[in-house]
C-alpha cells in the first residue's frame, strides 16, 4: 500500500509533485502599497492616531477661527477642567467596551455615590473619609452587580446595564428626597468632599485636581490594559471571549474584575464630581452615559471590543471638549454643538469601520 | 509493557437520554501518535474531552501515566501538561504572536516591577515566541508582534501547534488540525506533527481525512456508537478496512489488534 507510507518527505501520492511545486510559502505580498493603504495600515496599527491628528486638527482650527482667546492658556486649561468629569467616566466605560460590552448605568453610579458620600458625611455625621471610602467600596459593590448579572446570569451588558441604570438612578431619587446638598452645607461638615474641586495657578492656567485625577486615572488603567497579564486577558475577551476561555483564561473572573474596577472609577469621578460643580445634585450628569459612550467611540475604541487604546477616550473627551468651547468662542448656538458632536461620532465609527476592513 | 500516558476504563457519560460515551476505554502510549476515527456522532470529541477534563465523565476511571486522575476544567490538565489544538484554534486575533503563545500562563518581570506591580516581561516572552516558532521551522513571519490576524490559516495553525508543543509535557490533543487547510498547509503540519513526536511527545490526532490518518498514525483508535470497537495498527489494515470498521460494513479484529 503506498498510501501507508510514513516517510514524511513524501507524502501522499497526489502529493508527491509537491517537491516541484513553488516553494514560496506564503511570502508576503510586496506589492506597491498606495499612499491611502499604507495610511490604513500605520492607523490599523495605532488607533490611537486618529483621535490624536483629530484633536491637533481641531485645536488649529479653533485657533484660527477664535483667535487668541481660544489659544489662551486660561481656556486651555478650563477645557480641560470641563472634561475631566466626564473624562474619568470615559475612562471607566472604556474598561467596559474593550471587553465588547457597554455601559449604560456609569453616570448612574456615579451620582448615586456621591449621593451615598454626601448623605454619609453631611447629614448622618459619619466622618468624610470614611463616608467616601463606603462611596467608593459602594461604586465597586454596583460594577460587580453588574458584572454579576452578565456572567453568571448571562444577560448581555446592554439589557443588564439598561435595568441597572434605572434602579440606580430611582435609587439616587429616593436617597436624595430628589434634592441638592447645598455646597454651604458640604463646606461646613465635610469639606474633604470637595478635594478634587480645590485648584492652582499656572502662569494663567489653573488647573484643577479633578483634571489632574482624571490624567492619573488615564495613565494607571493604560498600564494595567498594556504591562500587565491581566489587561492582556481583558483585550483578549473582547476579542474572542471563546477562544479566551479555550486558551485558559478565567473569563468570567476576568469579566467581574473589569465591572468592579469600572464601579470604582465611576464612585471615584461621583467625589471629584462634588469639587468641581460645588453642590451634590441628583439631577447632574443625567447625560453622562451617553456622553462617555460618545467619548470613547471618538476616542476611536472599537465598539465590538478588543481594540483600541483607553488613552484614544481621553483625547475623546478632549476632542468633544475642545469642540464645544472651540464653537461657543466663536459665537456658534449651542444647539449647533450639539451637531457637530454627532457627526464626529458617526465619522469616527465609519474611520473604525475603513480600518478594520485592513487585514495586512 | 510501559506503563501508558493515559489509560481510561469504562469511561460513561450520558446527556439525559443519549449516551454519548458507553463504557468506552481509551489507551495512549508513550511517543506515539494515536488517530482517533469514528463517523460522525459516534463519540470520538466526547471521549477526548472526557480525557482532558472539557466534559465530566458519569463513570469509569482515567489514568495518566498510571496515576489515577479527575479533571474539573481543561485548565486543571493543562496545569498537569496536557495541550489541546482546537478546530477553532483559539487564538485572540487582535493580539500577537507572542501574547497569544502566553495567554493564561504569562512571564512577569522579575523583582519589584513582577512582583509589585505585575509588569509583564515582554522581551523574554517575544524571545521564548520566537524560539519555538524557530524550532519548529516557522519563522515565515515578519515578526512575533505581529497580530495573529495578519497570518494566513496555516500560519495561524502554525502557532497553535507552537504552542501546545511548547508547554505540553504529558501528550497533545489534535481536533482536525488539518480540516480547514490546503495541500500545502496540510503538508506542513503533518510534518509538525512528526516533528513533535520525534521529541517524545505523544499525540492524539482526532480527524476525518484517511490519508492524513494512515500517513502519520502509530495507531489508529476505532470508536462506534459510543465505544472503542478497536485499535489497529494502520501498517497491517488498509483505509477501506479502517472506513468498513468505523461504518459496521465489516467485523472488526479483537479488540486490540495493535
Amino acid at each position: 500500500m503506498s498510501n501507508t507510507t510514513t516517510t514524511p518527505s513524501k507524502g501522499q501520492d497526489f502529493e508527491q509533485t509537491l517537491d516541484q511545486s513553488d516553494t514560496r510559502v506564503a511570502s508576503f505580498d510586496v506589492r506597491h502599497h498606495s499612499l491611502l493603504e499604507r495610511i490604513r495600515h500605520v492607523l490599523h496599527n495605532n488607533p490611537t492616531l486618529v483621535p490624536v491628528i483629530v484633536l491637533v486638527l481641531s485645536l488649529v482650527a479653533f485657533g484660527l477661527i477664535a483667535g487668541g482667546k481660544f489659544f489662551s492658556a486660561f481656556n486651555l486649561s478650563l477645557i480641560l477642567q470641563q472634561v475631566s468629569i466626564i473624562g474619568i467616566l470615559a475612562a471607566a466605560q472604556s474598561l467596559i467596551i474593550i471587553t465588547a460590552g457597554i455601559d449604560l448605568s456609569v453616570a448612574a453610579i456615579m451620582v448615586l455615590m456621591s449621593v451615598v458620600m454626601g448623605n454619609l458625611a453631611v447629614f448622618a455625621g459619619v466622618p468624610s473619609g470614611i463616608s467616601i471610602i463606603i462611596g467608593l467600596a459602594g461604586g465597586v459593590g454596583a460594577g460587580v452587580m453588574n458584572g454579576w448579572l452578565i456572567t453568571k446570569i448571562k444577560l448581555p451588558p446592554f439589557i443588564t446595564t439598561l435595568g441597572t441604570w434605572s434602579i440606580f438612578y430611582a435609587l439616587l431619587l429616593w436617597l436624595s428626597g430628589a434634592q441638592s446638598i447645598r455646597g454651604q452645607d458640604i463646606d461646613a461638615n465635610a469639606p474633604l468632599l470637595k478635594f478634587f474641586g480645590a485648584s492652582f495657578s499656572i502662569g494663567g492656567a489653573r488647573i484643577t485636581l479633578s483634571a489632574l485625577l482624571m490624567i492619573a486615572v488615564f495613565i494607571v488603567l493604560w498600564y494595567m490594559l498594556n504591562k500587565t497579564a491581566w489587561g492582556r486577558h481583558v483585550y483578549a475577551i473582547g476579542d474572542d471571549k471563546e477562544a479566551a476561555d479555550l486558551s485558559g483564561i478565567r473569563t468570567d473572573r476576568t469579566l467581574l474584575s473589569v465591572y468592579g474596577l469600572s464601579g470604582f472609577v465611576c464612585a471615584l469621578a461621583g467625589w471629584a464630581s462634588i469639587g468641581r460643580v460645588g453642590s451634590i445634585s441628583p439631577q447632574s450628569f443625567y447625560e453622562g452615559n451617553l456622553d462617555s459612550i460618545t467619548a470613547v467611540v471618538i476616542g476611536g475604541i472599537s465598539l465590538f471590543g478588543g481594540r483600541g487604546s483607553i488613552m484614544g477616550a481621553l483625547f475623546g473627551a478632549l476632542i468633544v471638549g475642545v469642540f464645544r468651547s472651540g464653537l461657543r468662542l466663536s459665537g456658534v448656538d449651542v444647539l449647533w454643538q450639539v451637531f457637530a458632536i454627532g457627526w464626529l461620532i458617526i465619522i469616527a465609527v465609519a474611520i473604525d469601520q475603513w480600518i478594520r476592513r485592513v487585514s495586512a | 509493557m510501559t506503563t501508558p500516558v493515559v489509560q481510561a476504563r469504562g469511561i460513561v457519560k450520558r446527556y439525559g437520554h443519549v449516551t454519548a460515551i458507553d463504557h468506552s476505554d481509551f489507551e495512549l502510549r508513550p511517543g506515539e501518535v494515536l488517530a482517533v476515527i469514528g463517523d460522525n456522532g459516534a463519540g470520538k470529541s466526547s471521549i477526548v474531552k472526557a480525557i482532558c477534563g472539557a466534559t465530566i465523565p458519569d463513570a469509569g476511571e482515567i489514568l495518566i501515566e498510571g496515576k489515577p486522575v479527575k479533571f474539573n476544567s481543561p485548565i486543571e490538565a493543562r496545569e498537569m501538561g496536557i495541550e489541546i489544538v482546537y478546530q477553532n484554534l483559539a487564538l485572540s486575533p487582535a493580539l500577537s504572536i507572542a501574547d497569544n503563545m502566553f495567554t493564561g500562563r504569562e512571564i512577569r518581570k522579575p523583582g519589584w516591577q513582577g512582583k509589585y506591580l505585575r509588569m509583564l516581561d515582554k522581551p523574554a516572552m517575544e524571545k521564548f515566541a520566537r524560539d519555538k516558532l524557530t524550532e519548529l521551522g516557522l519563522m515565515t513571519v515578519q515578526s512575533i508582534k505581529q497580530p495573529v490576524e495578519t497570518l494566513s490559516g496555516g500560519q495561524r495553525q502554525g502557532v497553535a501547534v507552537a504552542r501546545a508543543a511548547a508547554f505540553a509535557t504529558k501528550f497533545i490533543i489534535m481536533d482536525e488540525p488539518t480540516a480547514a487547510l490546503g495541500v500545502k498547509e496540510s503538508r506542513k503540519v503533518l510534518e509538525l506533527i512528526q516533528d513533535v513526536r520525534a521529541r517524545g511527545i505523544p499525540i492524539i490526532l482526532i480527524s476525518h481525512n484517511m490519508p492524513h490518518v494512515f500517513e502519520v498514525a502509530d495507531r489508529i483508535h476505532i470508536h462506534r456508537l459510543g465505544k472503542r470497537l478497536c485499535t489497529i495498527n494502520p501498517k497491517d489494515y488498509t483505509m477501506s478496512d479502517a472506513v468498513a470498521f468505523m461504518t459496521g460494513a465489516k467485523e472488526p479484529p479483537a479488540e486490540d489488534a495493535a
